[in-house]
């Protein structure tokens, strides 16, 4: 059977990978992004590398007015959708949105907003398939405020308890709903940070991903040494906590 | 912008320069606050050839899509930062192969481009270079050229073998060796010394695809060039497969010191030499190993310590066999070199760039680790033997050729300056025409 794939937030590097991932299976893929010219390079080399089809569809991810038809188009371009994957977002610059809430909304908007909207959007269509599987990329800095990265955190986390609460939910329809955590990942939106042995490339994160969902994973940390790490870093009691520069 | 520390494979160079890595082939070439700027693939090279130090990289690792895949044909078309292990993924189960490949599947196409490398079959298919097809350059200045050994014929030659210099390749389209099976026949013959393998060698050029032979490059006298001679051809018959790769081990750290050293290699190259019986043996094996034995080991390079190694790798003219003599001879009394050292004869076909290293004749190849002043005065004389016999050094590999060496090896360097692109400079362009930055 072809696995039909919906990716949102496709020219991201994680979701790039995903895709490059499934398409190696042969999978109908459904893109989406920002920019069409990006979109089209990758429909090109997911055709090359396997893709029974690939269809692209350009559009800002914060335009929420265009949330239905993205959908709609998803659904007549892949029939039926087995995985869909919501990848996008930004870092953000946490001094600059403590100053300046403009850049937090903008932060929130991205981050939590955008994918809640889609996700609000895609559950009819999963419920009336009664299978199929919403993911959605939050982040280990979802898991515990702190202040060096509290706004995309506060989105992120917004966004893993939306997907917690989803997955309750849809339990009862038979469709799943994976929350994926990544750690620190090597790709251009991380590109000045300083690596260290923590730091992984985007095709680690891919793989991960495409095993969670076949193993109908609920949450998965990548890799999975973040889930003991923050494990201990939820557990610091606040009065610690709350002195520290992490 | 951060400054970062890259080296190139040989470790020797340490330098300096700030990343811009373009991000997509479509849009303009990064912003990039340096002096000159250079491409940067996968730093397999050896020497500074891709280093540009107080310059700026842009290494090409986001440029690594494909484009288009003729599978009926055999034409791929790729990004320049796809490396030829992606390549082989994809083609090798769909019944194609890469028409030349270097000893390693990890750099890239842009690289072996840039570079116009060689492999095991120089003797019948030329360099890298004959078989692409056709490229995008992107210029500093934002202008754009296809160009083709038809099309922009003159940018074609000076961007093949161009070291990365005329601008960035931001895609090429190569043709591609039609295969029947994954697997390879491979015969192996002894040789006791290079007047052998001289005769064995253009024999075994005539019938077999490829050919290359390890030789031992400590022992002299009537032994002087002893050596294994390698020669392959794809099988005609068998699975289509990428084989499953043992799983990789790897060089994790630095060592503190060289592992190649006198004792270390005259034993192993005693072993590795009598290992092999003195009639031919025959055998079918899978091509990864037959092609890149050392990509079985993560950053080899590792063992050759802290202070790196040095390749030296020389093209000999035919008909200057003496010289390869006397760089054999200076290199067994000297103690140094390595498990790996490597002689091939290059054939005719020429190349279309204007700076490529291949060229009719003895070519050797073999690594030192770094004992600072002691080698490279060995490196020095290994030099000046070459340059008298006519020969040069290979840009890829090196990291101490004088200047006149390079100018007389590549007579035409004058012609290839007027296609450079003004913001494109590396450290070894520097050292070999004395330009600045």
């Amino acid at each position: 059977m072809t696995d039909n794939i919906l990716i949102i937030g496709a020219t991201s590097a994680i979701a790039g990978a995903t895709a490059r991932a499934y398409a190696q299976r042969g999978a109908r893929l459904f893109l989406v992004g920002r920019d069409a010219q990006r979109l089209g390079i990758l429909a090109d080399d997911l055709r090359v590398l396997g893709a029974a089809d690939v269809v692209t569809f350009a559009c800002d991810l914060t335009d929420f007015e265009r949330h239905p038809e993205l959908v709609a188009k998803a659904r007549e371009g892949l029939g039926r959708i087995d995985v869909a994957l919501i990848a996008h977002g930004i870092l953000g610059d946490q001094r600059a949105e403590e100053a300046d809430f403009d850049k937090a909304r903008e932060n929130l908007t991205v981050n939590a907003l955008s994918p809640i909207s889609l996700l609000t959007r895609l559950t009819p269509v999963m419920r009336e398939q009664g299978s199929g599987t919403l993911a959605a990329i939050a982040s280990v800095a979802g898991d515990r405020g702190r202040q060096s990265n509290f706004v995309y955190g506060a989105a992120k986390g917004a966004l893993a308890i939306y997907l917690q609460g989803l997955r309750n939910r849809l339990y009862p329809d038979g469709v799943h709903v994976l929350t994926i955590k990544p750690g620190f990942v090597d790709t251009p939106m991380t590109r000045d940070f300083p690596k260290g042995p923590l730091w992984v490339g985007p095709e680690v994160i891919a793989r991960g991903i495409v095993r969670a969902v076949e193993r109908r994973r609920n949450v998965v940390y990548l890799p999975w040494f973040w889930r003991p790490i923050m494990a201990i870093i939820k557990a610091i009691p606040e009065p610690i906590f709350k002195r520290l520069k992490l | 912008m951060p400054m970062t520390d890259y080296t190139s494979w040989g470790r020797v160079h340490r330098s300096r320069q700030i990343v811009c890595p373009p991000r997509w082939r479509h849009e303009p070439l990064p912003p990039c606050d340096a002096p000159s700027r250079l491409p940067w693939g996968r730093g397999r090279s050896y020497g500074d050839c891709c280093l540009n130090d107080g310059g700026a990289l842009l290494p090409t690792t986001a440029l690594d899509h494909f484009i288009a895949f003729d599978a009926k044909q055999g034409i791929l078309r790729a990004e320049a930062g796809v490396t030829l292990d992606a390549i082989l993924r994809l083609i090798v189960p769909r019944g194609w192969f890469l028409p030349v490949t270097p000893g390693t599947r990890f750099a890239t196409l842009g690289g072996a481009i840039a570079n116009d490398v060689h492999g095991k079959n120089h003797h019948a298919d030329g360099t890298f270079g004959r078989h692409v097809t056709r490229l995008e350059l992107l210029r500093s200045d934002g202008s754009r050229r296809e160009c083709s050994p038809q099309e922009n014929a003159d940018w074609f030659a000076a961007t093949v073998g161009g070291l990365g210099l005329t601008g960035l390749v931001t895609w090429a389209e190569i043709r591609l060796r039609r295969i029947a099976s994954s697997e390879m026949a491979q015969q192996q013959l002894r040789f006791a010394n290079l007047d052998e393998y001289l005769s064995i060698a253009a024999e075994s050029d005539a019938e077999w695809t490829y050919t290359v032979a390890w030789v031992d490059c400590l022992s002299s006298g009537s032994k002087l060039g002893r050596g294994v001679l390698f020669r392959g051809r794809h099988a005609e018959s068998g699975p289509v497969e990428i084989p499953e790769a043992p799983r990789r081990l790897a060089v994790p750290v630095d060592l503190p010191f060289s592992l190649v050293n006198g004792a270390s290699l005259r034993l192993f190259n005693a072993l590795y030499y009598r290992g092999h019986p003195t009639r031919t043996r025959s055998q079918r094996m899978p091509f990864l190993p037959f092609f890149y034995p050392l990509d079985g080991i993560a950053n080899w390079n590792r063992l050759y310590g802290r202070r790196g190694l040095y390749q030296f790798q020389c093209v000999i003219p035919q008909g200057q066999e003496a010289a390869m003599h006397e760089i054999l001879a200076r290199i067994a009394r000297s103690g140094q070199g390595s498990m790996l050292a490597v002689l091939k004869r290059f054939g005719d076909r020429p190349s279309p760039a204007m700076l490529s290293f291949p060229r009719s004749g003895l070519t050797l190849a073999l690594d030192f680790a770094n004992r600072g002043e002691l080698t490279r005065r060995l490196l020095g004389e290994l030099e000046a033997v070459t340059v008298q016999a006519g020969g040069t050094l290979y840009p890829a590999k090196d990291a101490l050729m004088r200047p006149e060496t390079f100018q007389q090896g590549y007579p035409r360097w004058q012609e290839f300056s007027a296609f450079r692109d003004p913001a494109f400079s590396s450290s070894l362009w520097r050292r070999v025409t004395g330009e600045s930055a």
